[in-house]
């Protein structure tokens, strides 16, 4: 295992842009002292309290959860909490807006044309009883193989690093993209979903996968570890068979009806009552 | 939902080139081993055997099919690469037209070169098609 260099000044090189101002896109130079255990994120933190107040990005959880802080980092999308400076193996830190979207200032990218076609391709369960979904009388039964035909795409933070490493995005406005086809995938997958033909509106049409290429860039820059493109490629399945009317449509999953003669252990209190009016008790 | 018809005929037509070019590989370049395809002597490319092959029935359906899956296949692969440099709404549908119609020229033709081929065997003696 080759030994990490621990740097003792970083180098920040970041994209500025102020659209307001004459200015030109353009890059500034910042240096830091290295801290142990410095992401991105606290160096841009750091810049901003020490040097460039006016510098913009977007964060919040600092832990990889929240999805807000994806830019283009050493030549790669990558969430700048979730980026250890020392993983970089340089202490020059390139920092740009995340590419393939406009950019609202510095690094703040416009994410607005991933979540419409992310909207757009129904991103919630669709089900056929409606009373049933928002006044359900139990939980939706789902087994362990059922959970993992969508498990690992649920993990979708919706950063953008897909979109901004995918080449067809780059050179095709009218595709989906990874996230909004992966999130697709994610609910047609899911057995306590019926929306599929919902869905179909979108995805049969010229914004589906086809335009996909198979890159797998979004894939390998995921730092969630979702395969995009494998859910891209499960959906151009999907509307094969469904094209050749060799797609099975199972109902949705059913409702299960609250356990009887269960007995509660002792020990155990009651679940606390309802917040919501009008909500069923479980 | 034309897209999700084009690409599952574009699949199709793709398992249709790899079967009937697999078949073309075996009948050109393993001739000594399948003398079925190619009964005279000497190259598949020999006179006599493209008589008895352009005889087959078989092998003008074959030509046929393969020739409607490659131009279909090649075509919609070469609108899919075009479309991809976002050209105008209008440019785009005279392009479909254009390789509708020029699809369909060329597969007529192909598809009546293979008839008339197949007309021509027919009545070609098996003496004369050994020459």
């Amino acid at each position: 295992m080759a030994a990490t260099t621990i740097p003792t000044e970083v180098i920040f090189r970041i994209r500025r842009f102020e659209p307001l101002g004459n200015a030109e896109p353009h890059w500034e130079e910042y240096r830091l002292p290295y801290t142990a255990g410095m992401t991105v994120l606290d160096g841009l933190r750091r810049i901003k309290e020490t040097a460039s107040p006016a510098l913009a990005w977007r964060s919040s959880c600092r832990m990889g959860v929240c999805g807000s802080c994806g830019m283009f980092i050493n030549g790669r999308p990558r969430l700048a909490c979730n980026t250890q400076i020392t993983e970089l193996n340089t202490n020059l830190v390139l920092v740009a807006p995340l590419p393939n979207f406009n950019t609202v200032r510095d690094l703040v990218p416009d994410l607005m044309p991933m979540f419409d076609a992310h909207i757009a391709l129904h991103p919630h369960l669709l089900r056929d009883d409606v009373a049933e979904q928002y006044q359900p009388t139990g939980e939706f039964f789902q087994s362990s193989h059922e959970v993992e035909q969508y498990l690992q795409f649920s993990y979708c933070i919706k950063c953008g690093c897909c979109m901004a490493a995918c080449p067809t995005y780059a050179t095709d406005p009218t595709y989906s993209g990874p996230m909004p086809l992966g999130q697709g995938h994610r609910y047609n997958a899911d057995t306590r979903d019926g929306g599929f033909k919902t869905r179909k509106q979108q995805l049969a049409g010229e914004r589906g996968p086809w335009r996909c290429h198979y890159a797998g860039e979004c894939s390998r820059v995921c730092p969630k570890g979702v395969d995009p493109a494998k859910a891209i490629q499960l959906m151009k399945r999907e509307l094969v068979l469904d094209y050749l009317h060799l797609l099975k449509h199972g109902c949705p999953a059913k409702a299960m009806g609250k356990p009887t003669g269960a007995k509660r252990r002792d020990g155990i209190p009651d679940a606390p009552a309802r917040t919501i009016a009008g909500a069923p008790s479980l | 939902m034309r897209d999700q018809r084009w690409w599952t005929w574009h699949i199709a037509a793709g398992a249709i080139i790899l079967v009937f070019l697999g078949l073309h590989m075996v009948i050109m370049h393993l001739d000594v081993i399948f003398r079925v395809f190619n009964p005279h002597p000497g190259h598949p490319i020999e006179w006599a055997n493209v008589v008895e092959r352009a005889k087959s029935g078989f092998f003008m359906v074959t030509y046929i099919v393969l020739l409607g899956a490659a131009l279909f296949h090649g075509l919609y692969g070469l609108r899919t690469i075009l479309f991809e440099l976002n050209p105008g709404a209008g440019l785009k549908k005279t392009l479909s037209l254009l390789f509708v119609v020029g699809g369909l020229a060329l597969f007529v033709f192909g598809a009546w070169a293979a008839w008339a081929s197949f007309q021509f065997a027919i009545t070609q003696p098996a003496a004369a098609a050994a020459l």
